[in-house]
């Protein structure tokens, strides 16, 4: 804020009429938005289709707009309508705030996630949230080795995510295998798969890159469907074997029991809570091993390639095996999930692994800022956690049906407007993603220091 | 070893180029022995920088051989050719944003010996002090001038036997022009570093260097001892322009 803007502010008569013209300019194209989308709405009627006004639904959006216009333009806003100057000086805070945020909050986070099952508020729905959350955390931490580290932009991370899981399904039920025997086969199964895409991509970047990757996704999706002998297509497999407890069965009745061994009541929450902590360790082990390479040679390599690959090339740095080390790694992650993904679900089908499974993980990684650990946990306890809590939420339902008159209001049909109102508001926000700074992985002495995102938006080629 | 040590360590013979069907080099021949610094200077476009870049493998030589210390090293991968001892500061400086001066030196000693890292680090932080007061700023935050110095320690950080350099004086002071160039000398008569450097700055360059060639429109038009190239009439002219 300049001295300027705060002088100019207390002359505030035309401001306000300038605020209110503008903010009925909004409401005016809120109305042009709205009038269709909104406003008119196709039923069942005698004799074919009829047409249901809903005047109430356009004039809400409107008011919404301009009250919203008005009061962003007269207390939010600066003067020359830039960047929000009340935005800029929380991120600063924020900015400072990081390090010893990050330095507790991540043991504080972590310590969480192992004594939650134990809390008293860990009911069974608790616990499958927590167990969703995990997986993408999993997942995002995965994708964050490719396109956070390598700077490789991946669309179709889901297809490592649907090997892993076909790996275990198919291998657990043609041939008995144990979900432990299968679970590193399944990893370096993706592996694999992740060095096939890796070679034909090599020398693409940026745009080409993320279509290929997509078109890879996709392709993976549809042998799937169609490789029906295999597969099942459509149908997908079910019976998918439960994971065991060093041989014990999380069942009812039977010789090798959980319960019986330990001498306990039968619950249907210990295996609830067992493939709680299954993923728990599998995003921790996840999560070392990414922190262990990236202090690496190979992890560094992944970082400079990033910045530059030609100037890598010029230090004696392979691109090549850099890039298919990438590629292989996160995609090992990604197997690891998708085998936990069949475990878990007992039953699995193409359906599960579209576009918009992929598209989600990468949300996950750009909005936790590209490349940071914990920033990536922190986004995906927000975005599916959020919304799962989101949804389950009888008030919210109830809220939105009697305000806005919409009759069996279900947020999942919302979910990717949801998705999309946040990428927003975090990316104008903070366009670094909520953790923004990266760590050098390297220090000399004991200085100690994060290098801020903010500080450093300028000089950046 | 005798005839080893006659033989100049990078030789180029009749190298062409070309990006797509432009060529950008025309059957060029240069020579660098050991312990001498060469430069090469010619205007915009003359195809200074794909020399450069020639040498390290992209664009390929579509005709004639690039040999270093006896080795073919045409069409040799990138990383490869820097494992022969070839360091290079490319055009542009290309140091990586956004990670930390010491990390920068951390991926330009990638190759080196690791038991030499502290020495080295000491080495480069004496040539450019400012560096040792930036070492945990993030490189793109660095000036102009500060991400030059870095690009060389970079380079150095990978104990080459041989520097290649991309015009080191492009928009920096005069002081640090002269800074700079006196760390070149320094490396040279010290520690007997080969050099190959490729210039604008071609009053200076001239200067420093032993020998020099001139490079128009892909061709080379002429070489001689530094003093030699300074001398001519047609150098005077076309690149000194105001210069002196
Ligand atoms: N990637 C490229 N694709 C096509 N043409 C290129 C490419 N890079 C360089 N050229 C062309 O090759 C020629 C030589 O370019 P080069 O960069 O080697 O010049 P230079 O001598 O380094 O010039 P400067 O002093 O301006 O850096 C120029 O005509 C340029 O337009
Ligand atoms: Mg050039």
């Amino acid at each position: 804020m300049t001295d300027a803007t705060r002088e100019s502010a207390p002359a505030g008569g035309g401001k306000l009429a300038e605020a209110v013209k503008e903010s009925a300019m909004a409401a005016l194209l809120a109305f042009v938005l709205t009038s269709l989308m909104l406003g008119v709405r196709t039923v069942d009627a005698p004799g074919g289709l009829g047409l249901q006004y809903r005047w109430h639904l356009v004039i809400g959006a409107m008011v919404i707009v301009f009250v919203g216009r008005l009061l962003l333009k007269l207390f939010w806003w600066k003067e020359d309508g830039g960047a929000p100057a009340a935005v800029g000086a929380a991120s600063g805070r924020f900015a400072t705030l990081t390090e010893p945020l990050r330095k507790f909050a991540a043991p504080a986070l972590v310590i969480f996630a192992f004594v939650l099952p134990f809390l008293p508020i860990a009911d069974r729905q608790i616990i499958d949230i927590g167990i969703l959350v995990l997986t993408y955390v999993l997942l995002g931490w995965g994708l964050n080795v490719v396109v956070g580290l390598a700077g490789l932009l991946d669309l179709g991370y889901v297809a490592f995510y649907a090997v892993g899981a076909y790996s275990y399904a198919l291998l657990a039920t043609h041939f008995g295998l144990s979900f432990w025997t299968v679970l590193p086969l399944a990893g370096i199964l993706a592996a694999m798969w992740g060095m096939i895409l890796g070679f034909p991509v090599l020398r693409l970047r940026g745009d080409y890159l993320a279509i290929v990757t997509l078109a890879f996704g996709e392709i993976i999706r549809v042998i799937l469907l169609n490789w029906v002998e295999v597969t099942k297509g459509p149908d997908g497999i079910s019976g998918i074997p439960r994971p065991s407890f060093f041989g014990l069965e999380f069942k009812r009745f039977g010789e090798n029991t959980f319960h019986n061994f330990f001498g306990i009541e039968y619950s249907s929450m210990h295996r609830i809570i067992f493939l709680y902590y299954i993923i728990l360790v599998l995003a921790m082990i996840t999560n070392y091993v990414t922190m262990r390479l990236r202090r690496l040679p190979v992890g560094r390599a992944w970082e400079a390639m990033r910045e530059d690959e030609i100037a890598c090339r010029a230090l004696g740095i392979n691109t090549t095996n850099t890039k298919l080390t990438a590629f292989a790694i996160g995609a090992f992650f990604g197997g690891l999930g998708g085998s936990f993904f069949a475990t878990r679900q007992g039953f699995i089908s193409p359906e599960s692994f579209t576009f918009i499974e992929s598209a989600i993980i990468l949300a996950i990684v750009v909005l936790g800022g590209m490349g940071s650990q914990f920033g990536v946990a922190v986004a995906a306890i927000a975005m599916i956690g959020g919304f799962e809590l989101l949804r389950n939420m009888d008030w919210v339902k109830g809220f939105v049906e009697s305000t806005f008159g919409i009759e069996n209001f279900d947020p999942n049909e919302y979910r990717m407007l949801i998705f999309g109102l946040l990428m927003v508001v975090i990316m104008v926000w903070k366009p670094r993603g909520f953790v923004g700074t990266r760590m050098p992985t390297i220090f000399l002495g004991k200085e100690r220091k994060a290098i801020s995102g903010d500080l450093v938006k300028e000089g950046e080629g | 070893m005798s005839a080893q040590a006659e033989r100049p360590l990078l030789e180029i013979c009749g190298v062409s180029a070309f990006y797509g069907k432009i060529q950008a080099l025309r059957d060029v021949d240069m020579t660098v022995n050991r312990g001498e610094i060469v430069t090469m200077i010619g205007a915009n476009g003359a195809g200074k920088s794909t020399l450069m870049m020639t040498i390290f493998g992209r664009p390929r030589a579509r005709s004639g051989r690039i040999i270093f210390d006896g080795t073919d090293i045409t069409g040799m991968p990138a990383h490869e050719i820097a494992r022969m001892g070839l360091a290079q500061s490319p055009e542009g400086r290309r140091i990586f944003p956004r990670m930390t001066v010491m990390e920068n030196l951390q991926m330009g000693a990638a190759l080196a010996d690791p038991e030499y890292f502290e020495a080295d680090l000491r080495r480069v932080f004496e040539l450019f002090p400012v560096l040792e007061k930036r070492q945990n700023q993030r490189g793109g935050t660095l000036s102009g001038g500060e991400q030059q110095m870095l690009a060389i320690a970079r380079a150095l950080m990978a104990r080459p036997r041989f520097l290649l350099l991309d015009e080191p004086s492009l928009g920096l002071a005069p002081l640090l022009v002269k800074q700079i160039f006196d760390v070149i000398r320094e490396l040279n008569e010290k520690e007997g570093l080969t050099v190959f450097l490729v210039e604008q700055n071609a009053f200076h360059a001239l200067k420093l260097a032993h020998r020099g060639y001139v490079l128009v429109n892909g061709r080379v038009t002429m070489s001689g001892s530094g003093e030699e190239l300074l001398a001519k009439e047609e150098v005077r002219a076309a690149y000194l322009e105001g210069g002196v």
